[in-house]
């Protein structure tokens, strides 16, 4: 299983602050694709991918276990 | 002592400061981000900051790493609060101590534009009007290939 959590914008189209879904074997764009059309999530070509809270790449594949983090354009400081 | 710190809590500037010091130093210098009411014209109420707490802490201690290799003798303290915060509250501490004073301003300045750009913080805008997450704030900035370039990853 693997948790994917949401921030900013996209946490409030998902309605929750994670989800729990089995992504194993499909690639970061795989799932953003998936959950784009799911949720109908806005922009996500200006959303990043962390996974167990290390930037990851549209292509790299899901681990069972892995922890996914869509980050939309931060906006700290 | 934990020198990469997000903080539920007001911030106290000097803890902050006093992180950074050391006998080598000749100069600290502190960048504290506030909050601020007019935007182009436009009035904010509050803000609210959320973030990916765990990895938020990471990609500061990646800052805090790529100032002490890129300055000798720096050291580095950061903390950014998160929660709901009113116009002049404190948002973020930044503390640089280094040998010579212009390296601890030049680095002091990296720090803010590297957390603009990789650390997992968000603030979402309370206008008299409504309410925005602010991202990008033009969004111009496209992620093609789902992450920040060559240069923003640790590795």
């Amino acid at each position: 299983m693997n948790k994917i959590l949401f921030f900013a914008h996209l946490r409030d189209a998902v309605g929750e602050e994670f989800l729990c879904l089995d992504a194993s074997g499909k690639t970061v764009a795989q799932l953003k694709a998936e959950l784009s059309e799911k949720y109908d999530l806005p922009r996500m070509d200006t959303v990043m991918t962390a996974i167990n809270e290390e930037f990851a790449s549209n292509d790299e594949v899901i681990q069972d276990g892995d922890e996914i983090a869509f980050i939309p354009p931060v906006s700290g400081g | 002592m934990k020198f990469y710190e997000i903080s539920k809590e007001p911030i106290n500037i000097q803890e902050v400061i006093d992180k950074v010091v050391q006998r080598e130093a000749g100069a600290i210098t502190t960048f504290i981000g506030t909050v601020r009411e007019l935007t182009y014209g436009k009035k904010t109420l509050f803000l609210i900051y959320e973030a990916y707490e765990a990895m938020a802490v990471k990609k500061l201690e990646q800052i805090g790493r790529e100032i002490e290799e890129r300055w000798a003798g720096s050291q580095v303290a950061i903390t950014h609060r998160v929660g709901r915060l009113d116009i002049t509250d404190v948002a973020v501490v930044i503390a640089v101590s280094t040998p010579h004073r212009a390296d601890a301003y030049e680095a002091n300045r990296y720090a803010i534009e590297r957390i603009k750009e990789i650390v997992p913080i968000w603030k979402k805008e309370h206008w008299e009007d409504g309410e925005e997450w602010v991202g990008n704030q033009l969004e111009t900035k496209a992620y093609p290939s789902g992450k920040p370039e060559e240069g923003d990853l640790s590795e």
